[in-house]
């Protein structure tokens, strides 16, 4: 109540100038929001500055040094980690090569995350639609089930994969039981094992997000649209997926990302051969015994993510604007 | 080309029929019957209303013509096909939605061309016809704007472009002006009473304002929990109410029960609990249960200083002053309140004051025996 008491007898004295004496409560309101917000910010800057940035300018730092004999660095400025990332010498001749392995790996890497990310559009799409247009107790049973993979163990649910589609598995058992092959199909460490295993594991993440903006999405508009002559892929097209576009693009962000710095499934599902830049990685602070190759590699990883972000946002937002 | 309200409801073949139906939703104890036996004819570039308190089944009805949702049981015709299998975007039927409905992503121009682009209409067409309707809502200087960046009146008439801009054999407007003001309200029902006559599309209009209902169609319909109480043009409505809801939702009504005395083809006769017996026209068999509840308008009453000749008497109780009329509520010898509304003139002013006994007086041709 004071508050008002006060502004009503400040308002009562204005001075006949230009400007009313509203705007300077305006300008002090503003400026305890931004004090407000500073502080809310606060200890999520410490954690970004401390267990992000801090390491990255580590990992920056290293990719400059030589590598040390056991690994470690020695502190001794060196652009070879960077120049190994993609080419390498020949042993023989000492000319320059690409580094085939290296451009393999890159290349699965990307490939995998983006079939995956694609795949988990394809399933989580009819599934956060088909929540969305539940009723509101049993959406929150549907959702409770989506989150129920979350409580056990990535590594054992892994291996469980695993157990699925190895060659003497249930997939396999069921297919040779039924008559479509005769001999197993080899499906356990191939990139297809890692990008099922890939989707498996960040379905979640597509679909939560993706439910969030569907929650919000006014069914009407899906009837107006039918109204308006527009066919059942029309009104998917032109109205659904515009509005729940900031869902598709947040969890194809949250999929892809993950996907690309993937470690375990390529590891358990891909086997020893079929490695992806998370595994390369940890080769090179591993039995690699080369930590600037491994910190270049990292932040290359990182260099990609950042791209693919940019250009994937930015064209989000276009196609956007595009359709007004 | 304009032609009486009367000569509309006689003629014409039809382009909306309801033939018995019914719309439950849920099931078991939770069901909740929004439409019960509805039965409605509504002729081509009629425009047709639907009156009724909140909740009676209005929107319902209007979803089930525009195939958002499907009947329980009975059929829907348009231009005497059965549509019921059709889904809405083969239905050449349009609707401007209570809540609007429009597209957030998209401008005001592109919300009033979506159905045509939808139809595939080439693109001048389209541009054209969006032009127009730009004109017609007055929305020109707004055209670029997004639709979730305009005020709730402007997006009502950039819904009912939006309908309108196909061209549909039949038109749904779900309350369209109740978020307007006044002075645009007037307007637009102006405006749209002007595009029926000239497009002949069809128009089944809902409002729960009777004034707007009276004023705009050629026929209404007053509905109640989920069935048609009566159907007809607005002055048939006004001075033939049916049935003591539609007397009382349509309109001031003063109802009065009586005795039936005895009945002679289409006259009756009545006592009134004043003691009084008079005389009445009644064409509906309802005149076959002893007691009726008769209605009468207040505008059809006069009041005379000396009661000992008229079929009422009361006590002036209070005295409303409205402008162009007065309302005299009175008081009668059996407990009920009557009210009375005179015309203002200079001679009537001073006429009558609180307290004094008088009586009221009525044309017996004015007065409508109700069936219950
Ligand atoms: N999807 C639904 N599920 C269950 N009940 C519904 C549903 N839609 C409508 N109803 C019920 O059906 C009845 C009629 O609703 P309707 O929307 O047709 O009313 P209305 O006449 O349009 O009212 P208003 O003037 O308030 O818009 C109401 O009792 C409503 O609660
Ligand atoms: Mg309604």
């Amino acid at each position: 109540m004071s508050i008002g008491g006060e502004s009503l007898s400040h308002t009562t004295d204005v001075k006949p100038q230009g400007t009313p004496r509203i705007s300077g409560y305006e300008a002090a309101a503003r400026k305890a929001e931004v004090h407000r917000n500073i502080l809310l910010t606060i200890p999520a800057l410490l954690v970004l500055v401390l267990a992000a940035s801090g390491p990255l300018l580590v990992m920056l730092l290293y990719s400059f040094l030589a590598p040390g004999d056991y690994g470690g660095v020695v502190w001794q400025p060196s652009v070879d980690g960077w120049f190994r990332v993609f080419l390498t010498r020949d042993i023989f001749d000492d000319t320059l090569m690409l580094q085939d392995a290296h451009v393999t790996i890159f290349w699965r890497s990307i490939k995998l995350s983006s079939m995956t990310t694609v795949l988990c559009i394809l399933l989580g799409f009819p599934t956060a639609y088909f929540i969305a247009t539940r009723s509101d107790q049993t959406r929150n049973l549907w959702l409770f089930l989506i989150t129920i993979p979350f409580w056990t163990n990535l590594l054992i649910r892994t291996f469980a994969i695993m157990e699925i589609i190895r060659n003497e598995g249930i997939v396999n058992n069921l297919l040779i039981f039924v008559g479509v092959i005769d001999v197993p199909v080899q499906m356990l460490y191939t990139d297809f094992a890692i990008m099922v295993g890939m989707t498996y594991v960040y379905l979640p993440l597509m679909i939560l997000p993706l439910y969030a903006s569907m929650e919000k999405l006014d069914f009407g508009l899906v009837e107006a649209g039918y109204d308006l002559y527009a066919t059942r892929f029309r009104v998917l097209r032109r109205v659904i997926l515009p509005l729940v576009k900031p869902g598709l693009v947040a969890g194809s962000i949250l999929v892809f990302i993950p996907s690309l710095g993937a470690y375990v499934t390529p590891r358990v599902l891909g086997g020893g051969k079929n490695m992806m830049l998370g595994n390369l990685i940890e080769l090179q602070f591993g039995q690699g015994q080369n930590w600037p190759l491994g910190a270049a590699l990292s932040i290359a990883l990182l260099a990609i993510v950042m791209v693919a972000l940019i250009v994937y946002v930015r064209t989000a937002q276009r196609s956007t604007q595009a359709h007004g | 080309m304009r032609h009486s309200s009367t000569d509309t409801a006689s003629g014409g073949t039809s382009a909306i029929e309801a033939v018995n139906v019914t719309k439950t939703f849920g099931s078991g104890d939770e069901a909740v019957h929004a439409l019960k036996d509805v039965s409605v004819t509504i002729r081509e570039n009629e425009f047709f209303t639907l009156l009724g308190p909140s909740g009676c089944g209005k929107t319902t009805l209007l979803r089930l013509i525009a195939g958002f949702d499907h009947q329980t049981e009975g059929t829907i015709l348009l231009h005497g096909e059965d549509i019921s299998l059709l889904p809405p975007f083969k239905r050449p039927v349009n609707t401007v939605f209570q809540n609007y409905a429009l597209f957030p992503h998209m401008t005001v121009a592109q919300n009033i061309g979506f159905g045509l682009e939808m139809l595939r209409k080439p693109k001048a067409e389209i541009e054209n016809t969006v032009g127009g309707m730009l004109r017609l809502v007055k929305m020109e200087e707004l055209k670029t704007r997004r639709t979730d960046q305009i005020s709730g009146g402007q997006q009502q008439r950039v819904a009912l472009a939006r309908a309108l801009a196909p061209r549909p054999r039949v038109l749904l407007l779900d309350e369209p002006l109740s978020a307007l003001d006044y002075k645009l309200r007037k307007d637009m029902q102006i405006e749209l009473k002007r595009l029926q006559l000239e497009t002949g599309i069809t128009f089944i209009f809902v409002t729960h304002d009777q004034e707007e209902a009276l004023t705009m169609s050629d026929r209404l319909a007053v509905m109640n929990a989920g069935r048609i109480r009566q159907i007809g043009t607005p002055r048939e409505i006004y001075d033939h109410p049916a049935e003591r809801f539609v007397a009382d939702f349509i309109g001031d009504t003063n109802f009065l029960t009586a005795d039936l005395l005895s009945a002679d083809g289409g006259a009756i006769s009545v006592r009134l609990t004043s003691g009084r017996e008079i005389t009445l026209e009644c064409d509906h068999p309802a005149a076959a249960s002893r007691h009726l509840t008769l209605a009468v308008r207040p505008e059809q009453v006069r009041l005379t200083a000396d009661g000992s000749a008229s079929p009422l008497n009361g006590v002036l109780e209070n005295i409303v002053y409205f402008g162009t009329d007065t309302h005299y509520h009175l008081r009668l010898q059996d407990g009920g309140s009557f009210t009375a509304r005179l015309q203002n003139s200079r001679e009537r002013q001073e006429l009558f004051a609180e307290g004094d006994q008088l009586g009221i007086v009525f044309d017996p041709e004015t007065v409508q025996v109700l069936r219950d």
